[in-house]
C-alpha cells in the first residue's frame, strides 16, 4: 500500500497516461519548476522537480494526466474505517442537503466513522503561537499547503526555515482520531483512516511527508470519486440513510480554515494571504529579495481560492467558498475554547503538533562543485547565443534556456532545436533525414503524418 | 565569466532587478545562501543609490571561481564628501525618492557591511564607480 519511505525522492502522485498523451507541450509551458520535457511523443515528468502542484493537470486539453488513488476496495481490509473530510467537500453540495445525508453517503461506500479534517485547527492555532515565540525567524509562511512547501524547498530554498514546523490540521485530526478511537480497546493495526483529498499534493504529502514526521493516515481517496459516489447516493433516495455527526468539533475558523484567508486571518500583526502557484512565485520572489518589508506570517496556497480550488474538486469554487463562507457565519456564536477544551481533556495533542526538519533541495544548481557549475554555465550561456530564444517547445523542453541547462547536463542534443536543425542542414552538418528522425524522437513515429483525429480537425471526436 | 546590465537612473519599479538576476546566477553556481545574501544586499543598494540619484548606469559583474566583483559606474552627480555619504543616515535624496522606501541614508553603509571589499571614485558633476569584491571561501555553512 501506500510506501513511506522517507529517503526516496519525492513520491508522486500526478502520472502520465501514455496512452491518452499526445505530446501537446501545454503542461509543459505551466510547469512552475520546469519539470515536464516531452520524449517519444509523450510527457515524461521529472521527479525531483516536481511539486504536485497540479498545474499541468488544468492545463492538459486531453485528460491525460491522472492522479493516482487507493482502490477503495482496501478500506474493508480494516474493522474499523474512518474518513477523514475537509470543509470543501461538504461546500460543494447545495445547503439544502444536511451533513447528516453526505455523512449518510459515506455510511453507504463502507466507512463505519466520518470526521471533519478541520476539527483540530485551533490545536494548531495554539502550535503557531508557540511557534512564533520560540522562533525570531519573519515572516513565517504557513506550512498548510503542501505543493508550496515543495516549491520552496526546489525553487526557494533560502527560505525553508521560514516554513512554520507546525503540522497541518490533517495530521492533527488523524493523530486524535487514532489515540481516541484506540481508546475504545480497538487495536491500531484493526483502524484504517482515510483522508478524502482535494488535490494532489496532499496525497504526496500522506506518502512522503516533508517533515521527518511519519503520517498515521493509511490511505487517499480522491474527492472528485467521492463526489459521484455522494451524488449518486443522493439521488436514490430510499437507500441512502442519514448518519449522525458525531465528535462535531467544527467552528467557524474550522470552516475557513483552508479558503483564502482562512490562516491570515488569526494574524493580529501584518499578514498577507496569496493563491494560485503564479502568484505565490512573485511574491517568494520579492520577499527572497527582501522587497515585501516586515511581514509577520504568509499564509500560500497552489490553488485559487485555496483547496476550494483543489484540482480534485468538481463544484464550483468561488460557490464552494460562497456557501462555507455562509455556514462559518452561522457558527459564528460558537465558544471559541470548546474544541481545544475538548481535544485537551482527551490527549496533550500539542506535543504532537510539531513538524520535523524540511531540507533545501536547490534544483537550480547546475552541479555540486562550484567551478564545474561556472564551466556549464559558461557552456550554457554560449549555447543561447546559437538558439533562437523563441521559446517554441518544439525541442521538447519548455523553453530555449532549459535546452541549454538540458544539454549542458548532458540530457538533450543541440540538434533537438528545429531552427538549429535547418542551420546545421545548410551547412551540411545533417541530412535531412536524420533531421526528420530527430523529430520522430522527440514527438513521436508518425507524428508527422496526416491525422484528423485531433482537437479542431476534420474528426476530432471519432 | 562576465554580465554586464544597464540600470536607468530614476525606474524605481526596476530597482532591484539587477540583484536579482545575480541571485538566481549564484543559486546556479551552487553558491551558498549565507555568501549570496550578502553580494545580493550590497549589489541591490548600488543598484538603488545608481536609481535615486543618478541619470544612468552600468553594473559589470564578474565572477571566477573564488570571488564575485562588481563594478557600478554611473553617469551623475558624484559624491563631493564620500566619508560624509558613508556615515549611517546621511542621505541627499529627495522627499519624493523618501516617500517610497528609499534614501534612508543606510545604502553605502550597508554596502561596505555586506561586501569584503569596497572602492569608491567619484568625480562631481560626472559620477562615480563602485567596486565591490566578495569571496566566495567564507563559506561557513
Amino acid at each position: 500500500m501506500s510506501d513511506k519511505n522517507q529517503n526516496t525522492e519525492f513520491h508522486h502522485a500526478l502520472k502520465v497516461d501514455k496512452d491518452l498523451c499526445t505530446g501537446c507541450t501545454h503542461c509543459m509551458t505551466v510547469c512552475p519548476t520546469r519539470a515536464i520535457r516531452v520524449r517519444g511523443g509523450v510527457a515524461s515528468i521529472i521527479a525531483n522537480r516536481c511539486v504536485d502542484c497540479g498545474e499541468c493537470y488544468r492545463a492538459c486539453p486531453v485528460s491525460a494526466i491522472g492522479v493516482e488513488q487507493n482502490d477503495l476496495d482496501i478500506i474493508f481490509r480494516y474493522p474499523v474505517r474512518v474518513i477523514l473530510i475537509p470543509a470543501v467537500l461538504i461546500g460543494q453540495f447545495s445547503h439544502k442537503i444536511p451533513v447528516s445525508r453526505i455523512y449518510g453517503a459515506l455510511s453507504d461506500l463502507g466507512f463505519t466513522h466520518v470526521y471533519q479534517v478541520e476539527n483540530t485547527v485551533d490545536m494548531v492555532l495554539e502550535a503557531y503561537t508557540g511557534f512564533k515565540e520560540l522562533n525570531e525567524i519573519r515572516p513565517l509562511i504557513s506550512s498548510f499547503c503542501p505543493a508550496i512547501v515543495r516549491l520552496i524547498q526546489v525553487r526557494f530554498p533560502d527560505l525553508v526555515d521560514n516554513i512554520i514546523k507546525v503540522n497541518p490540521p490533517i495530521d492533527m485530526s488523524a493523530l486524535y482520531y487514532l489515540e481516541k478511537i484506540k481508546s475504545t480497546g480497538i487495536r491500531q493495526q484493526d483502524i484504517g483512516l482515510f483522508y478524502a483529498t482535494p488535490c494532489a499534493a496532499k496525497i504526496a504529502a500522506v506518502k512522503s511527508p516533508v517533515g521527518d514526521t511519519e503520517s498515521v493516515v493509511t490511505g487517499v481517496i480522491n474527492m472528485n470519486f467521492l463526489y459521484n459516489k455522494i451524488q449518486k447516493s443522493l439521488q436514490n433516495s430510499e437507500t441512502s440513510e442519514n448518519m449522525p455527526v458525531t465528535d462535531d468539533l467544527l467552528n467557524s475558523r474550522g470552516v475557513m480554515w483552508s479558503l483564502t484567508r482562512g490562516e491570515s486571518m488569526h494574524s493580529e500583526k501584518r499578514a498577507l494571504a496569496v493563491d494560485g502557484i503564479r502568484n505565490v512565485t512573485e511574491l517568494l520572489e520579492n520577499l527572497e529579495n527582501d522587497r515585501l518589508g516586515y511581514v509577520d506570517f504568509l499564509e500560500l496556497r497552489a490553488c485559487d481560492e485555496g483547496c476550494a480550488g483543489g484540482i480534485l474538486m468538481t463544484g464550483n469554487r468561488f460557490l464552494t467558498v460562497e456557501r462555507l463562507r455562509k455556514m462559518a457565519a452561522q457558527m459564528s456564536l460558537r465558544d471559541n475554547e470548546e474544541q481545544k477544551k475538548i481535544i485537551d481533556g482527551f490527549m496533550n495533542l500539542k506535543e504532537h503538533s510539531f513538524l520535523g526538519n524540511i531540507e533545501p533541495r536547490n534544483i537550480e544548481k547546475l552541479d555540486e562543485d562550484t567551478s564545474v557549475a561556472m564551466k556549464k554555465m559558461e557552456r550554457k550561456r554560449r549555447l543561447m547565443c546559437f538558439l533562437p530564444g523563441f521559446d517554441c517547445a518544439a525541442c521538447g523542453a519548455p523553453d530555449c534556456q532549459t535546452l541549454a541547462e538540458d544539454i549542458v547536463q548532458g540530457h538533450s542534443s543541440i540538434s533537438n532545436c528545429i531552427f538549429l536543425q535547418q542551420q546545421m542542414i545548410n551547412q551540411n552538418l545533417l541530412s535531412s533525414e536524420k533531421a526528420y528522425r530527430i523529430t520522430e524522437q522527440i514527438w513521436g513515429k508518425d507524428r508527422l503524418e496526416k491525422n484528423c483525429n485531433k482537437i479542431g480537425a476534420e474528426d476530432e471526436n471519432s | 565569466m562576465q554580465y554586464r546590465y544597464k540600470i536607468a537612473g530614476g525606474d524605481f519599479s526596476n530597482a532591484g532587478s539587477v540583484a536579482s538576476s545575480v541571485k538566481k546566477i549564484l543559486r546556479q553556481l551552487n553558491i551558498s545562501h549565507s555568501v549570496s545574501k550578502r553580494i545580493v544586499i550590497a549589489l541591490y543598494e548600488g543598484e538603488v543609490n545608481i536609481v535615486a540619484h543618478a541619470y544612468s548606469g552600468i553594473a559589470d559583474v564578474e565572477i571566477d571561481s573564488e570571488k564575485i566583483r562588481i563594478v557600478l559606474t554611473d553617469k551623475g552627480p558624484g559624491i563631493p564628501d564620500i566619508p560624509k555619504a558613508m556615515e549611517e543616515g546621511f542621505s541627499t535624496a529627495s522627499p519624493q525618492v523618501r516617500e517610497m522606501g528609499f534614501g534612508a541614508g543606510m545604502g553605502l553603509s550597508n554596502m561596505k557591511k555586506n561586501s569584503d571589499t569596497m572602492n569608491i571614485t567619484s568625480e562631481t558633476g560626472k559620477g562615480t564607480v563602485v567596486e565591490l569584491i566578495n569571496y566566495f571561501s567564507t563559506d561557513v555553512r
